[in-house]
């Protein structure tokens, strides 16, 4: 249990700083890629609500405290992401090869838009035609892009752990 | 038998079956509660820290804490981006590579490695061609007399989407400090906005919320340099007033004013870009007018953070 949740703070501590330092640099048609997100979301459909909630959480602070940005900002964020990531990792569709996919692309659009209405409230820079009309496509197609290779690299260090098992399963008779 | 409702949507029976649980089993009724309480704690957490930070004072304990934070990190981050270098300029290659197929796999191996060590050699020389800029621009003439030149390199960006900001490595103990201003050979790239022991955050120009005073070199026209209307790295000098004097190709820089107590964070004379289309309506006060800035800001690797000197006890300045 332990080991587990300090390999899923190493998985969640690099993706932040690769974000910080390389990927958040990576400017396509003005998109970015959001390296930090797509691992949070791969994470908590593994895992569950409760570690996503928990990984969103370091994740923000990681990148708050990385970026000198508002503390606190990203982490109720990804708290958040990371908590409905994982109960929908939690539901039988989630098995589904697309559900990664699925799951990514919502939550880099509810992301961004909480993101936007966050720091509207906090009266700090929110260009909402840039982030919802210029860039929006391209950052959730490249964060499309970046979940196949991410959810390989995930699955590899965060195997899925031994299926538990329910009561018998019930039917409606009648 | 008396009808109620499990009756009417039938009677549950056991199959024996046991079906596998999705990914990340779902927890019982009984720790459904302390699990949901969990996520809320974390909620509460992330806004109790949001709203102490912004409440505090930058010298207030939750900065101290994040700059301590930063610190830890700050290697994480450098190497990181020393790392990355080279894939990010392999990535250039990439297609050459791919076009090298009528080569034998010996000829592959061998153009691969040295072009792996020319790109290594190259973004040397790259690094090495802008930090000798950087030097010869704090050595010449142009350079402000009553500063001193931090050189830093840049070790991440905020998402580009909402802030145009860079983080460098240098911070309190190259003695940057908040409002410094920052430049390279080319001209001015920003101001310093926050500062933790070993890294800063620099506020591009482009940046929404930067404006400079500024001046058309040639002909004195004052004004203020901000970010352009549409986006992207244009800038604009607003403020111009209608019977100054401005046109197409002059260059601006900054104006560096002083009045009694107060004066420009930014010293005269650093320049910031030439002026690229001038327009005038009847109708509105001021001149429209837009600027080239001179600092490519997409491609920035290096800048100096200008240092005020300490002043001699006998003497003062601004």
């Amino acid at each position: 249990m332990i080991v587990d949740a300090l390999k899923v703070g190493v998985v969640i501590f690099v993706a932040a700083v690769l974000q910080a330092s390389v990927f958040s640099e990576a400017s396509v048609l003005g998109g970015t890629p959001d390296v930090l997100l797509v691992t949070l979301v791969v994470v908590a459909l593994v895992r569950g609500a409760t570690t996503g909630a928990f990984a969103g959480f370091f994740g923000g602070l990681v990148i708050d405290i990385a970026l000198l940005d508002t503390l606190g900002m990203t982490s109720l964020l990804l708290t958040l992401v990371g908590y409905w990531a994982g109960r929908y990792g939690e539901t039988g569709p989630s098995r589904r090869r697309y559900a990664p996919y699925l799951a990514v692309g919502v939550m880099t659009v509810l992301f961004l838009v909480g993101m936007l209405a966050l720091r509207f409230m906090l009266a700090e820079p929110a260009p909402a035609r840039e982030v919802l009309v210029d860039t929006l496509l391209q950052s959730v197609a490249l964060n499309l892009l970046l979940t196949w290779p991410v959810f390989a690299v995930v699955r590899r260090q965060l195997p899925r752990r031994a299926t538990a098992t329910f009561g018998p399963e019930v039917s409606a008779l009648g | 038998m008396p009808r109620h409702r499990s009756a009417r949507v039938g009677t549950l029976v056991p199959t024996g079956r046991r079906p596998v649980a999705p990914a990340g089993a779902p927890p019982k009724p009984g720790r459904l509660g302390l699990r949901r309480a969990a996520v809320v704690g974390l909620v509460v957490l992330s806004l109790a820290l949001l709203s102490i930070y912004f409440r505090e004072s930058s010298s207030g304990t939750l900065h101290g804490v994040q700059d301590t934070g930063a610190s830890i990190i700050y290697p994480f981050q450098v190497a990181a981006e020393r790392v990355a270098q080279p894939f990010e300029d392999a990535v250039g290659w990439a297609g050459d590579v791919l076009g090298a197929e009528s080569e034998n796999e010996k000829l592959r191996a061998e153009v691969k490695r040295l072009r792996q060590q020319l790109l290594q050699s190259q973004t040397a020389v790259l690094q090495n061609a802008e930090l000798r800029r950087l030097l010869r621009f704090r050595e010449g003439p142009a350079f402000p007399r009553d500063y001193n030149g931090v050189a830093a390199r840049i070790i991440g960006r905020t998402p580009g989407q909402f802030e145009q900001q860079v983080l460098i490595a240098a911070g309190s103990n190259a003695r940057v400090r908040v409002n410094d201003p920052v430049v390279t050979a080319a001209g001015l790239v920003g101001r310093v906005t926050r500062v933790s022991r070993r890294s800063a955050l620099v506020t591009l120009l482009t940046d929404e919320t930067s404006a400079v005073s500024a001046l058309d070199l040639r002909t004195n026209a004052a004004g203020i340099v901000r970010h352009g209307v549409s986006g992207g790295e244009a800038l604009v000098l607003e403020r111009v007033a209608k019977e100054d004097v401005v046109k197409a190709d002059d260059v601006v820089i900054t104006a560096g004013w002083r009045s009694g107590p107060l004066a420009s964070i930014y010293p005269r004379g650093i320049p910031i870009g030439v002026v690229t289309s001038v327009g005038q309506l009847d109708t509105d006060i001021y001149k429209r007018i837009e600027v080239d800035p001179f600092v490519d800001f997409s491609s920035l690797d290096s800048v100096l953070v200008l240092v005020e000197k300490p002043v001699p006890a006998n003497r003062t300045r601004r």
